[in-house]
């Protein structure tokens, strides 16, 4: 029943929203139908968390072997609790902005919602692929509609490239189809299959790709900063902080598992290209001049270190990945909000033109610099936790003989993640005010009570990291067992 | 049986009406009426309800792959009557006679999906042909119709010759027009002689090349961009959907029914087809600047997509080409009966549509989404059959792979007038565009049923078995 409401709610108040067409009540509309939605994840963490409640599954294109079956393990209800909190907080971050056809904004960024949480709860192959798509469809006209000038093209490109990688996907999920004995695109039926390794080989190539393009992996990233940037920030926010989480989920539960054989062997040519990634993500947000590009490129460099830590195939390393995946996607949505102000009030996002900051906004500094420090993990934050076990995975794989090399290259990233976030604080909130910020106003009440709630959120996981860890342990270990290929050999 | 008849009848009421019925309004209905009795009557057929008995020796047979087709091209007819018909008197002053060779080329439509015999496939062929050379050049007045009926005319006739030849070499090769007879007969050659008789195998080739011209799949496409240009715009509409649909059920039936046993022989060929054609109406979509042009070209990027049933010939080929002729024909008789309405047929004149019809632009959005077969569509699924039945060959995955690839060109093309009609500005011409509530509400209809093909196709597929 959860499951189905995690759905369902976003799906239809986003398509009531279309519908109402005062501004104000549209806005409270969406605020309320997502706080509704964070109670009943919340709930589902808590008090509904029966099987029973979690999973459901019903006929639906039967004669093609597919079913409506969604199901909430740890990680969807990890990542479907991220998207819950998420939302609320984009939309009250956002609350002054303004929107021009409102309604149709707030019902798809609701229809966005209710695709995502899909992706995360489907059991079903061809689910999947369907929800893969509507989550980007409403994106795509969000971007267009309400972006930056060039949003058209940009927006355009990134549904391509995104849209190519998932009809490769298709492919592999038909191919796979066929080959399963009771012709069937439930998930079971694709952990049971045992393919020799070329097939193995090519399928992993469609799969990858997809997610690769959707989180995004060198060289698949070419999209990315220019979208992040011309997006509305409410939907960058959402890109960043949840929709890379649906290529790194694909990772988890739909390739590695499935083609166990594959994701061994070419392992290291993902880590490679992944590790590759935290380099040159790092250094180019080291020249970059503009916020939101700044924060586009670590965004890159922190997601090759999870997929790293993805094909690194260890428990404590696939553990730091479910902990980052939430922490980066609250991280990162508190760096947007902090950005989101300074463009709203300043009317610019430029590094150069901005500067001393802190002595007109502490508060906002303050939070910034707390978030900002989660970013590039120091210790007691949460970003900490999770590079702590990733980098632990990476280093004590027995998957891929450059261990050492791997890490070391994974460490620069994490220097370099210093260097330009320090870089960026100093410039931006530090130094002397310039005529552009001498009358600089600090935050109010709404934003300040999301980011201190961000910031405590930081504080409390990074701390106490037990729950979270808890809530995946049984989903990691299911996938350490299923892409073992040393006990899937001895398997009969 | 029924459906074959009483279209052919109606055809002959609606000239009568030309100088009987003097109201536009009337003869309208009346055409309206002719098509819903002739689709309840094909529903009844496929109910066991047979209205006519005439003993056809077997050289026509409705099997429900048959029937159920027609039911889908009847009802596509009615849905283009009903948002088109207006449109269809506006061309020239014969208004009623253009309803009646639409009936005959229905007429025409029933022979090609129920054949049995290759001398009926010829006579549907050009019962179909022979009406739309007349129609395209039913603006009489206009150059550019001219031309493209002329043109039209030419080439059809050309390929008519192809397949007449064809026809009469097989005939020579096996002693008979009929098709279910020939895989036996070919087996018992091969297990004589040792081979297939060249005789054979050229005349299957010149088979399908006309009937890769009859479809414009590449390299026979050329005719396709002008003609359907140069027609009137409503026609190119009946023609780019309808008619293509049909052919392409003849082209699944006559290589399904008679070449099987020969299907190593052509698959290759009908593999090389499929890229082209693929290839070729995708990326010369791209770069077209009229949306009549575009959609040309994306007929036969589609029609490269439905080769791939021809190519696949197994179970979910059959179900797939029946979904796929449905999503197909419905979104591109939904795009072209908006088209219709505005002034400029460029991409610009589709800019700030949102605005000024947001209704009809949503409707509209969701027949190119389901072009594009973007999921929960019936778009999707219809391309989803296609990809599973030629993966389920086994053969020339790469062929899939190019596919889905120039798919992914598709969207170029059709989300150009996505992002004229939400994300520009301007378009004052369209402000004049007068929609009538009926044209809207059967318009929102039709997105209905694309979105409800597209998440339960079995309300459709069901009717092939039951």
């Amino acid at each position: 029943m959860v499951a189905v409401l995690l759905i369902v709610i976003p799906l239809l108040s986003g398509l009531f929203a279309f519908f109402v067409k005062n501004e104000k009540t549209v806005r409270s509309w969406a605020l309320f139908a997502s706080l509704v939605t964070l109670a009943v994840s919340a709930l589902g963490l808590t008090m509904l968390n029966k099987p029973a409640n979690l999973e459901f599954t019903c006929v639906w294109l039967g004669d093609l072997g597919s079913s409506f079956s969604i199901k909430l393990d740890g990680l969807g209800q990890l990542l479907c609790l991220l998207t819950a909190v998420a939302f609320p907080i984009v939309f009250i971050a956002t609350w002054n902005s303004n929107y021009k056809n409102a309604n149709r904004f707030f019902a798809l960024m609701l229809l966005s919602q209710a695709g995502l949480m899909g992706v995360f709860l489907a059991m079903d192959a061809l689910l999947f692929y369907f929800f893969w798509e509507l989550a980007l469809i409403p994106v795509y006209f969000l971007c267009s509609q309400w972006g930056g000038e060039k949003r058209i093209q940009v927006t355009f490109k990134f549904f391509i490239y995104t849209f190519v990688g998932s009809l490769l996907m298709l492919i592999g999920i038909i191919y796979l189809f066929q080959q399963t004995p009771d012709h069937s695109f439930s998930i079971q039926s694709f952990y049971d299959l045992k393919l020799d390794s070329s097939t193995q080989t090519w399928i992993f190539w469609l799969f990858f790709t997809a997610f690769a393009i959707k989180m995004p992996v060198f060289p698949f990233h070419t999209w990315q900063p220019d979208t992040y940037e011309q997006a509305p920030t409410a939907v960058t926010m959402i890109l960043s902080g949840v929709m890379v989480k649906m290529g790194l989920l694909g990772l988890l539960r739909w390739l590695l598992p499935v083609l166990p054989l594959a994701s061994y062997s070419w392992g290291d040519v993902v880590m490679s290209m992944a590790v590759i990634g935290i380099v040159y993500g790092s250094l180019l947000a080291m020249q970059q001049d503009d916020l939101k590009r700044l924060v586009a490129y670590s965004s890159i460099a922190h997601i090759g270190l999870m997929c790293a830590a993805v094909f690194a195939e260890t428990r404590i390393g696939t553990q730091g990945v479910m902990i980052q995946m939430f922490n980066h996607g609250i991280n990162i949505i508190g760096l947007w909000v902090i950005i989101e102000l300074i463009e709203r009030q300043f009317g610019t996002r430029k590094i150069s033109e901005l500067g001393g900051l802190a002595q007109k906004a502490p508060a906002m500094a303050m939070l910034f610099v707390i978030i900002a420090m989660a970013n590039i993990a120091l210790p007691l934050t949460n970003g900490f936790v999770g590079e702590f076990l990733m980098f632990n995975g990476i280093f004590s794989t027995t998957g891929t003989k450059y261990t050492l090399a791997f890490t070391i290259l994974a460490g620069l990233g994490i220097i370099l993640g210093a260097v330009y976030t320090l870089n960026m604080i100093r410039k931006v909130f530090y130094g002397n005010t310039n005529a552009l910020t001498e009358r600089a106003m600090d935050i109010s009440v709404g934003e300040r009570a999301i980011l201190i709630a961000i910031v405590a959120a930081i504080f409390v996981i990074g701390v106490y990291p037990k729950p979270v860890l808890e809530l995946t342990n049984s989903f990691v270990d299911a996938l350490i067992n299923k892409s073992d290929i040393f006990s899937s050999l001895k398997r009969p | 049986m029924n459906a074959l008849f009483i279209s052919a009848f109606w055809g002959v009421v609606m000239m009568f009406s030309s100088f009987l019925i003097a109201q536009k309004s009337a003869v309208r209905n009346l055409a309206i009426i002719g098509l819903i009795i002739v689709l309840v009557a094909n529903i009844f057929e496929m109910n066991g309800v047979i209205f006519f008995h005439v003993n056809t020796r077997d050289m026509i047979y409705f099997d429900r792959f048959a029937l159920l087709f027609n039911s889908i091209a009847f009802g596509s007819t009615l849905i283009y009557f009903l948002l088109s018909a207006k449109d269809i008197e506006k061309t020239g002053d014969n208004y009623a006679e253009y309803f009646s060779l639409i009936f005959f080329i229905l007429c025409g439509i029933t022979l090609v999906s129920s054949f049995r015999s290759l001398l009926i496939l010829f006579l549907g062929i050009e019962i179909i042909s022979i009406p739309l050379y007349i129609l395209t050049g039913a603006d009489k007045r206009n150059l550019k119709s001219n031309e493209a009926s002329l043109k039209y005319f030419l080439l059809g006739a050309f390929s008519t010759g192809l397949m007449l030849m064809g026809i009469a070499l097989i005939y020579g090769a096996r002693g008979t027009f009929m098709t279910v007879q020939m895989p036996a007969l070919s087996v018992a050659e091969t297990a004589k002689t040792g081979t297939t008789s060249i005789l054979s195998i050229a005349g299957m080739i010149l088979l399908l090349f006309s009937m890769s011209f009859k479809v414009s799949a590449a390299p026979f496409h050329f005719w396709t961009p002008d003609v359907y240009d140069g027609a009137p715009t409503v026609f190119t509409s009946f023609m780019a959907t309808i008619v293509k649909a049909a052919v392409f059920i003849g082209f699944i039936r006559l290589f399904g029914d008679s070449f099987g046993s020969l299907k190593p022989q052509w698959q290759l060929l009908v593999a090389i087809i499929t890229a082209a054609t693929l290839f070729i109406g995708n990326i010369t979509a791209v770069f077209q600047q009229s949306v009549k042009r575009m959609l040309a070209y994306s007929s036969i990027s589609q029609a490269g997509f439905m080769m791939f049933a021809v190519y696949a010939m197994n179970i979910d080929a059959k179900e797939g080409l029946l979904l796929y002729t449905a999503a197909y024909s419905l979104a591109t008789i939904g795009v072209f009966a908006v088209l219709i309405k505005l002034k400029d047929f460029s991409f610009e004149g589709f800019n700030g549509f949102s605005k000024k019809q947001p209704v009809v632009a949503a409707a509209t959005t969701i027949f190119l989404l389901s072009l594009a077969g973007i999921p929960l569509t019936a778009g999707f699924l219809a391309k989803f059959y296609m990809l599973k039945a030629a993966l389920a060959t086994g053969q020339y995955t790469w062929l899939v792979i190019f596919a889905v690839l120039m798919a992914a060109v598709s969207v170029y093309y059709y989300f150009r007038v996505i992002q004229s009609m939400y994300f520009k500005d301007g378009g004052e011409a369209n402000d004049a565009i007068i929609i009538t509530p009926a044209f809207k509400s059967i318009l929102v209809l039709l997105a209905i049923l694309v979105i409800l093909l597209g998440v339960f196709p079995g309300l459709l597929l069901n009717w092939y078995y039951f």
